[in-house]
C-alpha cells in the first residue's frame, strides 16, 4: 500500500508493479484527492510564466494499469495491527506500506501569517492559489518593498525562493519599474544556501542583482497590517523587524497530519525517520518512506524522490524475499536554479559531496554552478521529461540514482578514481544549519 | 582544533566552540561556557532546555532545532530567545556540550 499519489508515491507504485506481476502482488494508492501538482512549475506562475491549471493532471492517469487507486483522506496508521484507517471508516491491511504523502504547508503555526493581510498582502506561490493570487498582486505592483521570507526549514525545493528572487528582479525590470523596488531576502540560516559552495555563488547572484540579503532572521511574527506600533512587518523572535509593502512568504512545513495521529511512525515534525541508504523506516520493518515525507538530510525535491525510486523497490524487494535490506542510496540530489533571463544554473550533489563545478552528468553534459541558456531550457524540457519518464519510473538514460563524479572538477583526492561515490560511514551528513 | 579548559580539565572543541567529544562535558562546566556566550546565569529554565538538548542527542544522535525545542522542552520559542538570545539551539547546543544541532538542507 502506497500512501500519496505525488512524485514519490507514483514513482514508487509504478517501479513495484513493473517488478511484481499481477499474481504477485496488489498494489493500491490512497491519496486525499485526484489531483497531481507538478510543483516545481508553481514558482512561474505569479510571473505569468506558467498556467496553473496546466501543471495539474489527474493522479490515477499517472498509475500503470494494475494499480489500484483509492481516493480517501487517511485518519491515521496502526502499527501494530498493520492497517490504514482511512476518513471513511474502512480499515485496509496491508503487507508493506511506502509512505509518500510529502511534506505539509503549516502557515497557521506562525503567528499573524493567516491573520489580517493574508493573501492581500502576505503571500505564498507553495500553493496553486496562492501562486495565483500573487500574479494578481505583482501586477498591481507599481512599487515598494518586496520581501521574499522562508520561515524555518526544512522547506520543499530550498532553492524556490531565492529563484523566486531573481525571477522577480527580471519580472521587475521588464516592467520599467526595479528602480523602485527594494528587494530583500529573509532566511534563518547564515547565507543564501545550506550548502558553502552554493552559498558563494548564490550570494554573488543576489549582489549582483541588488538584492538585499538578510541571514539568522528567525520569524515569530507576520505583521501583514499596519498598526499602532508601525506598518506591515516582519518581527524576529530577537526582535528585529523587517517591513514590507509585499510579503512572499514560503511557511513552515511538517509531515501528512495523520502522521502525528500514528502513534511511533513519526518525528516531532511529522517526518519519517527512515534508514538513509535503505528508506527503510526505522518505526517498523515493513514500512518504507519515499519523498519529502522522509527525515533524510538531503533536500526535499522531485530529483530526490525520482533517484529514492530505485532503492526504495529495492529494499522492499529485499525484505519481501527475507533477504537483509542493503540499500545504497547516496542522498543524491540536483536541482535547477533559474536565474532569470532565460538562464539557469544547475547543482548536483549528494550527502558526502559538496556540489562541485564541472559539468553533469558527465564532461559534455550541462554546466554545473555556472548559470547558462542551456540549464534554463533543461529546466523547461524537464516539465515532460516529469510526466512521461520520471512518474512511469523508467531510468533517465545517462541519469544514474547514484551521483556521478566525472564531469566534475575539484574533488577531493580521495574521490577522483571513483566513478560514482559510494554512501559514506555513519557520520551525519550535510552542512549544519540552525540557530 | 583547539583545546580549551573548563573548570580545570582540558576539552577540544570545534572551530566554532562545540565540544568534540560530548562525554568530556560535566555540569560544572556550563556556567563557564555560559559565560563565554553571555550568559551570566544559568536559571532553572536554562537547565531545562540543556538537560533536554543532552537527552535529545543522546536519544536521536543531534540536537533538536528551534522550532523541534519550542514544541517538545516545555519551554515556548519566544522565551528560548530570551534565554539564549544569540539563537537558542546553536547556543544551547555549546552550552550543554553536544554538537551543533544538524538542521535540515
Amino acid at each position: 500500500m502506497v500512501l500519496g499519489g505525488g512524485t514519490g508515491g507514483t514513482i514508487a507504485a509504478n517501479r513495484l508493479r513493473r517488478t511484481y506481476g499481477s499474481g504477485e502482488a496488489e498494489i493500491v494508492v490512497v491519496d486525499a484527492d485526484d489531483e497531481h501538482v507538478y510543483q516545481p512549475g508553481l514558482l512561474f506562475v505569479p510571473f505569468g510564466l506558467a498556467d496553473p491549471g496546466r501543471l495539474v493532471r489527474p493522479r490515477h492517469r499517472q498509475l500503470r494499469p494494475g494499480i489500484s487507486f483509492r481516493e480517501a483522506g487517511i485518519d491515521r496508521v496502526d502499527l501494530p495491527a498493520d492497517q490504514v484507517h482511512l476518513d471513511d471508516g474502512t480499515a485496509l491491511g496491508y503487507d508493506v506500506l511506502v509512505i509518500a504523502t510529502g511534506a505539509r504547508l503549516l502557515p497557521e503555526e506562525t503567528e499573524g501569517l493567516t491573520g489580517p493581510g493574508w493573501m492581500d498582502s502576505v503571500f505564498t506561490f507553495y500553493t496553486p492559489d496562492g501562486a495565483a493570487a500573487l500574479r494578481g498582486a505583482l501586477e498591481r505592483f507599481s512599487g515598494g518593498r518586496l520581501v521574499v521570507n522562508v520561515v524555518d526549514m526544512p522547506v520543499k525545493c530550498p532553492v524556490a525562493p531565492l529563484e523566486f528572487c531573481f525571477l522577480a528582479d527580471r519580472y521587475f525590470r521588464r516592467r520599467g519599474i526595479r528602480d523602485r523596488v527594494q528587494l530583500s531576502y529573509v532566511t534563518p540560516l547564515d547565507g543564501a544556501f545550506t550548502k558553502p559552495v552554493c552559498n558563494r555563488e548564490l550570494s554573488g547572484l543576489l549582489t549582483q542583482r541588488g538584492i538585499e540579503l538578510v541571514t539568522e532572521f528567525n520569524t515569530g511574527t507576520v505583521q501583514g497590517r499596519g498598526d499602532g506600533a508601525g506598518g506591515p512587518r516582519l518581527v524576529s523572535y530577537d526582535d528585529r523587524e523587517v517591513p514590507f509593502d509585499l510579503a512572499v512568504v514560503v511557511p513552515l512545513h511538517g509531515g501528512a497530519a495523520y502522521v502525528d495521529r500514528s502513534p511511533g511512525l513519526g518525528d516531532d515534525l511529522g517526518f519519517i525517520p527512515v534508514d538513509r541508504h535503505t528508506l527503510q523506516a526505522t518505526a517498523k520493518p515493513n514500512i518504507f518512506a519515499i519523498g519529502d515525507a522522509t527525515d533524510v538530510p538531503t533536500s526535499k525535491a522531485g530529483s530526490v524522490a525520482h533517484f529514492e525510486g530505485e532503492t526504495v523497490t529495492s529494499s522492499i524487494r529485499a525484505y519481501l524475499d527475507g533477504l537483509p535490506v542493503t540499500g545504497d542510496f547516496d542522498g543524491h540530489t540536483n536541482c535547477f536554479i533559474e536565474t532569470g533571463g532565460g538562464k539557469a544554473l544547475l547543482v548536483d550533489f549528494n550527502y558526502d559531496t559538496e556540489p562541485l563545478p564541472g559539468h553533469y552528468p558527465a564532461r559534455l553534459g550541462l554546466p554545473l554552478l555556472r548559470e547558462s541558456r542551456l540549464n534554463h531550457l533543461g529546466k523547461l524540457a524537464f516539465q515532460q521529461l516529469y510526466w512521461h519518464s520520471l512518474l512511469p519510473g523508467r531510468d533517465l538514460p545517462g541519469i544514474s540514482a547514484a551521483m556521478p563524479l566525472r564531469g566534475k572538477t575539484g574533488l577531493p583526492d580521495a574521490r577522483v578514481n571513483g566513478k560514482t561515490t559510494r554512501p559514506g560511514g555513519k557520520e551525519a551528513a550535510g552542512h549544519s544549519q540552525a540557530s | 582544533m583547539p583545546d580549551v579548559t573548563y573548570d580545570g580539565q582540558t576539552v577540544s572543541v570545534n572551530d566554532e566552540g562545540f565540544f568534540t567529544d560530548s562525554a568530556a562535558w560535566t555540569e560544572q562546566m556550563a556556567p563557564q561556557i555560559a559565560k563565554a556566550e553571555g550568559i551570566d546565569h544559568l536559571t532553572g529554565r536554562h537547565w531545562q532546555v540543556i538537560r533536554f538538548m543532552r537527552h535529545e542527542y543522546q536519544a536521536k544522535g543531534t540536537g533538536p532545532t528551534v522550532r523541534v525545542l519550542g514544541k517538545t522542552s516545555g519551554v515556548p520559542v519566544k522565551e528560548l530567545y530570551q534565554l539564549f538570545p544569540k539563537g537558542p539551539a546553536k547556543v544551547a547546543a555549546k552550552i550543554a556540550g553536544i554538537p551543533k544541532p544538524r538542521g535540515c538542507i
